[in-house]
């Protein structure tokens, strides 16, 4: 599926890295990737593909290690954003 | 792919996460007309064998739409055939049928099943009226049934016999569940002009108009809205304001949209509608008299309050209506006292009072819903609460119900505490003059004229 992935957090060093390192090791493809900083917030938006055989595992997954890392990660199938932002 | 910029993105997250915003309920309607059968016993293992074929995946489904889209689904429900229709047919102990309910629904997993219903606005048959006598004891022995009678329409009047039995009705449902805060009260609805196609309940039920099958939604985000209102100022006009719920309703609604069509497509039975309701929980930030007073008032219940309502009301429809391909239910805002943070803190402080309430259901969805009254309010008393409440619903040509609760033995001022999202609140204080006579006339109230509006 498309989803989204979000993550926000305190900004330090590697955060991108260490998601994108994650969405590898589980063959999820990054599409397009934003990402800034105000002050010491860290936001970063990825539209990604996630192979149909690993939605659900890989949304457990990646939020779980978000919160490992003091990171919000949001994992959310992207439709849901189209159908809410868009007419 | 089209383009959606990072702050939509954050924006739908910070609605979910900090706002309350979620799916209230998926709610799957089956119809049991083909389950009825000359043998009561018999009419039961059908029911029981139908809801759990039908609605086996309803849970595990709105779980997987849950993950993967990120929204929290708060409940599963089936709405089913009002049962009197299947005791018409087999005669016998309705209780039968409120028990096999029950099982089947548990079975499932489903949070709540609603259709122990009858719709007499016009007359009762035998039938209906075993049904209506039958739900103190329906709802005391069972745990997720919900009952619902309709006693009056825009079209066929008020059943004046039908409220007076009610009247007796909900206090019996109140003594028989005295020893667990009189829950009973709280799984029935009576309603004037009611729809069949509600997915809230405990009103719920499947009409005999609907198909065999049918998903229905019901969003909830009352915390959105008032985070909109909250962020416009104390400066921005009230058309302003208005404009702000509109395009917020519109939001939370094609999400109610998305979730109902996947749930349809993944269950394969055809998506019915999306019900617009703001529907409020005992949640801090989840309360519909919270936009009321971001709107401008003091407190909710006091002068202006129904204005406010009003404006709330028609602009959550109007933002809904072009969100959905299908809009329906009881959709506007609805009231509940002990279920709304802000309503039970406005009732504490006697600011809201039943009357006020009245004058609010003229103007948005339903009625007098989880308003606990005194315990020793009489049968005739709570009766005459309903027939004015269904009198706004039929002259108004809109839905309107009671959902009231007698705490037997407490006064006005104590508390009555169900928990979850039931809530909590404060006993109001209902003016004790006696309608007995009127009440006991019985025979209908007919129905109004529809021209020479004044």
């Amino acid at each position: 599926m498309r989803a989204v992935i979000s993550v926000v957090g305190k900004d330090r060093t590697g955060i991108l890295a260490f998601v994108a390192t994650e969405c590898a090791k589980r063959n999820i493809n990054i599409v397009d990737v934003s990402q800034k900083t105000l002050q010491e917030l860290f936001t970063m938006i990825m539209i990604v593909e996630i192979p149909a055989e690993k939605d659900s595992s890989a949304i457990t997954e990646l939020e779980a290690l978000g919160d490992q890392q003091g990171l919000k990660i949001h994992v959310m199938h992207e439709d849901i954003f189209n159908a809410m932002h868009s007419i | 792919m089209r383009h959606i910029n990072a702050d939509n993105i954050l924006e739908t997250i910070r609605m979910i996460e900090e706002e309350n915003l979620d799916i209230r309920t998926i709610t799957m309607g089956i119809s049991l007309l083909d389950c009825a059968d000359s043998d009561i016993d018999r009419s039961c293992e059908k029911i029981k064998a139908k809801i759990t074929s039908k609605a086996k995946d309803l849970v595990k489904t709105a779980k997987e739409i849950q993950k993967e889209y990120g929204i929290p689904i708060i409940n599963q429900r089936i709405t089913v055939t009002p049962i009197s229709l299947l005791l018409s047919a087999s005669g016998g102990d309705p209780v039968k049928y409120a028990k096999a309910l029950d099982e089947a629904a548990k079975a499932v997993g489903a949070s709540y099943i609603g259709g122990y219903s009858a719709l007499v606005q016009k007359g009762m048959t035998e039938a209906e009226k075993a049904l209506i006598l039958s739900i103190p004891r329906a709802l005391s022995e069972t745990d997720i049934v919900c009952a619902s009678v309709n006693v009056g329409s825009s079209k066929a009047g008020i059943n004046m016999d039908a409220v007076r039995l009610m009247g007796q009705v909900v206090r019996q449902c109140a003594e028989l569940t005295k020893d667990r805060n009189c829950i009973a009260c709280s799984k029935l609805v009576v309603f004037c002009n009611a729809v069949e196609d509600n997915p809230f309940m405990a009103g719920g039920f499947h009409g005999i108009s609907e198909p065999d099958c049918v998903i229905n939604t019901g969003v909830s985000g009352p915390g959105v809205v008032r985070n909109a209102i909250f962020k416009a100022g104390k400066n921005a006009s009230m058309n302003e304001i208005a404009e702000i719920i509109k395009k917020t309703a519109f939001k939370v609604t094609r999400m109610g949209q998305l979730v109902g069509h996947q749930a349809s497509e993944r269950l394969n039975v055809p998506f019915g509608i999306v019900d617009l309701s703001l529907a409020p929980t005992p949640a801090v930030g989840d309360s519909v008299a919270h936009i009321l007073e971001e709107i401008g008032l003091e407190t909710c219940g006091g002068p202006g309050t129904t204005a406010a309502l009003a404006m709330l009301n028609d602009a959550v429809k109007k933002g809904g209506v072009m969100a959905s391909s299908s809009v329906g239910g009881l959709s506007g805002a609805f009231i509940p006292v002990s279920e709304d943070a802000g309503m039970i803190a406005a009732a504490e402080k006697g600011v809201l009072s039943i009357e006020k309430l009245e004058a609010m259901t003229c103007v948005c969805s339903v009625g007098l819903d989880m308003v606990i009254i005194p315990g020793d309010t009489t049968a005739e008393t709570i009766s005459a609460i309903i027939a004015d409440e269904a009198a706004i619903g039929m002259v108004n040509t809109k839905t309107t119900a009671c959902r009231l609760i007698p705490a037997i033995g407490k006064k006005p001022g104590d508390h009555l505490v169900f928990g979850g999202l039931m809530g909590e609140g404060p006993v109001m204080n209902v003016r004790q003059t006696d309608a007995s006579v009127m009440v006991n006339r019985g025979g209908r109230i007919p129905a109004p004229l529809h021209s020479l509006k004044n």
